[in-house]
């Protein structure tokens, strides 16, 4: 299929402002649970500014999440420009700034499409509503001979008129109560491969990132923080600090003991990066390392391994799993441990910052830019309207990036200097500071009976809760983190979920698909250890687990369904020629999770030669409900598989005595080009309501490598990441 | 005072001789394209060119570079453009903060070797982290750009 061009995007680089004199449409918050092709209009309207036409027929439409690669400010507006049957080269994307006019900004969860796709499609069916009144006026025609097509409205006797030049009309007309929603097999753009709006000037240097922006009289700073999360400075000397050229300023920054709270420590202030990164590396500090220094996460990983084996907190249980492993014909049960990990987005946290005696005005890569209004204004005792977060490009996000507390380190500095600053951090403070996906421990007990089915399922984990970064002493899981064990779609009639104590020791976070990665590890390698005990073939073992069609019970208006599971399954078996004569050596293995609603799974192939694995082939399989843009999900699926197969063969963050052992990419290391597999994608043709992209093809892909390992060599491995037994 | 040749054009800066290029780059002459992704040489996002081949900017003390040809992503060259182009057509970048090294290390690679076959290719771009995972269409992208062009 052709891609669909856009010309015109180089406009959101020289700076497009919503000019005065278009039509700007305000929006509702639209409430529907349904896909309704006609719904009514919540009376109430919102502030909300997505749509500029201007009389030159240039479109603007505004993202108003943040874009990290995931192709967001192409999907949420080419829906809008499909409803309104707008000319895609005529779009124009704006960046929204961080503003609760706009709704919920937070670009997490992956669910930006999900949340926004029947909003942005009111939008623009909104405003092709409008334009036909326009004509009809204009022309003096019934509705009924008019329709809208490619940028302009058509009567039926053929003469038309352009969209841009019906803008002195329109703007002083009402706004529909009720508008019609295009039929799924009129979608222009909807289901199609939009190329990145920003694919032009993302390869020719000329996108701004947090990290190019540039703004009158700006320092730079690097900030020297403790080693050990949350220490404190006790002394410094600044002097030979002060003696590098370009070093303008040394000062100290607080710090906050909140969720997104700057960590504190000593910023160097300098006309360029690099003096300021020198200038740090000259300065002499004595911390006060506080509780921290005592987090070792070997003996950690220690503990929480024992937690596990003893009976912890249920979370769930149905039936009897005590009587079940009575009655087994067999158990099995095995222990998965998981280190931490962190996200390392190519680009590092930054963030430039004025502030203004009553007044402050950010410029940063930020996933959540109403959290970091709110923090800032907050920080500096402003009102939140006096604080405004222009959101630039982000290289990477991942999870690091939905906490602001690096813009809250700049506004601080910025306070002090009395002036903008750029904050920058090395590499180094990015691997060492990082808010880390959590380390974890987890045990699972099956019950066998003599066909080989599943009777009992025990799961039992512990790992330190993002919940300790928003609530210190927080020990246990909170409930939505223990929702992707709880929620197995496996048809077992006796199960038990329980969880563990553990303790935080450094800032815990969200990480692309967060506790799915955990949870999907086990189940799937679990599930695959029971297939070989039950002598039973994987896939098909596995396809039994899941058991009968049927949905999950929930109020959710999203629910898993079996049949979709089997089906993701069954095709990404058979797309990897799962049932095929394979190469000697080669095997396949087979991992299957839903998660973000999105029901996905992977069939992997690797071959182990001299003790060195080697992965030949990933196809992935993902049911996302209806497809917004094809080529940004595949390209999702694709990013997915790196990134899992990185953080299997790599991925681990250690601790000794509160220090982060790891600092560079020679000791954090990432997937690179002669260990990249072929990768198949499959999207699974659906009408239903659009589901999670950007993180649930991360789950399944190291556990479907583990379990290929263990058919080509017998080896199981429980603990990642496969360096550490010497297999990468 | 260090005069350097960037993409066509002399610049003279007065800065510390061991700043290493990058930050003259990025800071004092004001091309932002090229990024910073490490500071230590291990992740290829602050490629440029130097006399037709790819250096990691962070490792190159602004003093070494007097009198060389220095060519950023903002520069003109022919692999350059034509690589630039496949990205375009291939829908390359996600993020796109690793892309103007990829790309870099790309049109070096071409410079030097018109053909590459798949291990050449691997070796040469394994200089770059693509943390967003588009190794499978920047290798695309560089086979789309050798095709076009032996097809001309
Ligand atoms: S910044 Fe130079 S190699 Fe990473
Ligand atoms: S495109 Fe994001 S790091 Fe390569």
């Amino acid at each position: 299929m052709d891609p669909i061009k856009n010309i015109s995007r180089r406009g959101f680089i020289k700076g497009i402002g919503l000019a005065s004199g278009g039509l700007v449409l305000a929006s509702t918050i639209y409430s529907f649970s349904k896909c309704n092709s006609e719904t009514e209009l919540v009376s109430e309207f919102n502030p909300n500014l997505f749509v500029q036409l201007n009389s030159d027929g240039s479109l603007i439409l505004v993202a108003s999440r943040s874009e990290m690669g995931q192709g967001v400010r192409t999907s949420l507006t080419s829906v809008i420009a499909d409803e309104m049957e707008a000319d895609w080269d005529r779009v124009i994307v704006k960046q929204a700034t961080g503003d609760s006019k706009y709704g919920n900004q937070n670009t997490d969860g992956s669910r930006s499409v999900r949340i926004l796709y029947q909003k942005m499609r009111q939008m623009g069916a909104t405003v092709k509503a409008v334009l036909i009144t326009a004509a009809v006026k204009y022309w003096g025609v019934p509705e009924s001979e008019c329709t809208a097509e490619n940028h302009y409205i058509i009567h039926t006797s053929g003469k038309k008129i352009g969209f841009g030049d019906l803008v002195d009309i329109a703007k002083d007309l009402e706004i529909p109560k009720k508008v019609i929603l295009k039929s799924p097999k009129d979608f222009k753009y909807i289901g199609k491969n939009l190329p990145s709006i920003d694919v032009e000037n993302l390869s020719n240097g000329s996108a701004v990132f947090g990290l190019d922006k540039r703004v009158p009289n700006m320092k730079f700073a690097a900030i020297k923080r403790c080693p050990v999360t949350f220490g404190t400075v006790k002394t410094y000397d600044k002097t030979d600090a002060l003696m590098v050229k370009g070093v303008l300023d040394v000062v100290e920054v607080p710090l906050l003991r909140k969720a997104f709270g700057s960590l504190g420590g000593v910023a160097v202030i300098a006309t360029n990066t690099w003096a300021a990164l020198k200038g740090r590396d000259a300065l002499k500090i004595e911390w006060d390392d506080g509780d921290n220094a005592s987090y070792n996460t070997e003996s950690f990983m220690s503990t929480i391994t024992a937690n596990v084996q003893k009976a912890g907190q249920v979370e769930k249980s149905i039936g009897s799993v005590d009587d079940a492993f009575k009655k087994a014909n067999k158990f099995v049960d095995a222990t998965y441990q998981l280190p931490h990990l962190t996200h390392a987005p190519m680009e590092v946290p930054n963030a430039v910052v004025s502030v203004e005696e009553d007044s402050c005005e950010v410029w940063a890569p930020i996933q959540s830019p109403q959290a970091a209004r709110r923090e800032v204004a907050n920080f500096l005792k402003l009102d939140e309207a006096k604080v405004i977060i222009n959101v630039t490009l982000l290289g990477g996000g991942f999870g690091r990036k939905a906490k602001p507390d690096f813009i809250v380190e700049a506004a601080a500095i910025s306070k002090a200097i009395k002036g903008p600053v750029q904050v920058v951090w090395s590499r180094e403070d990015d691997i060492q500071h990082s808010y880390y996906h959590t380390v974890s421990a987890q045990y699972l007990k099956g019950a066998l009976d003599s066909n080989g089915n599943v009777t009992g399922w025990l799961h039992r984990f512990a790992f330190p809760s993002i919940g300790s970064t928003f609530k210190p002493g927080t020990n246990l899981p909170q409930p939505w983190e223990s929702s992707s064990a709880k929620d197995i779609p496996y048809d077992i009639p006796n199960m038990q979920i329980e969880t563990g104590k553990a303790d935080a020791h450094v800032r815990i976070g969200w990480y692309r698909s967060v506790i799915n990665i955990p949870h999907g590890y086990a189940i799937n390698v679990f599930a695959d250890e029971l297939a070989y005990e039950a002598g039973k073939d994987p896939l098909e073992f596995r396809l039994n687990l899941i058991g009968k069609d049927r949905v999950q019970e929930t109020n959710d208006q999203y629910k898993y369904d079996t049949a979709k599971l089997k089906h993701v399954l069954k095709t990404a078996a058979t797309n990897a020629g799962y049932s095929k004569q394979l190469p000697d050596g080669h095997a396949i293995g087979l991992a299957v999770h839903y998660s973000f609603y999105s029901h996905v799974a992977a069939a992997v192939e690797v071959s182990v030669v001299d003790g060195k694995l080697k992965v030949h082939q990933v196809n992935i399989v993902i049911d996302c409900g209806t497809a917004i843009n094809r080529d940004t999900i595949k390209a999702q699926m694709e990013g997915s598989a790196i990134f899992g197969m990185s953080l299997a063969f790599y991925g681990k963050i250690t601790a000794k005595n509160g220090v982060i052992e790891q600092s560079n990419f020679h000791d954090y290391q990432m997937l690179r080009m002669p260990d990249v597999p072929k990768i198949h994608v499959e999207i699974v043709e659906s009408n239903d309501d659009p589901t999670g992209v950007g993180e649930p093809g991360v789950p399944v892909i190291a556990p479907a490598i583990i379990n290929a390992i263990f058919k080509a060599t017998g080896k199981r491995y429980r603990s990642l990441p496969l360096s550490d037994h010497g297999l990468v | 005072m260090i005069t350097l040749k960037i993409n066509g054009k002399e610049h003279t800066v007065d800065v510390d001789p061991t700043m290493p290029l990058l930050w003259v780059i990025r800071d004092i002459i004001g091309f932002t394209g090229t990024k910073f992704g490490c500071g230590k040489g291990l992740c290829g996002a602050c490629m440029v060119l130097m006399d037709g081949n790819a250096v990691n900017s962070c490792l190159m003390p602004v003093s070494t570079m007097e009198g060389r040809e220095i060519i950023t992503i903002e520069g003109e060259t022919e692999n350059l453009q034509a690589l630039q182009k496949s990205w375009a057509e291939l829908n390359v970048p996600q993020c796109g903060f690793c892309q103007s090294g990829q790309l870099i290390t790309a049109t070096s690679m071409l410079n030097n070797n018109p053909n590459p076959n798949e291990d050449e290719i691997n070796g040469n771009m394994s200089r770059n982290i693509c943390r967003c995972g588009t190794y499978t269409r920047i290798k695309g992208a560089i086979n789309h750009c050798v095709e076009q062009k032996n097809k001309s």
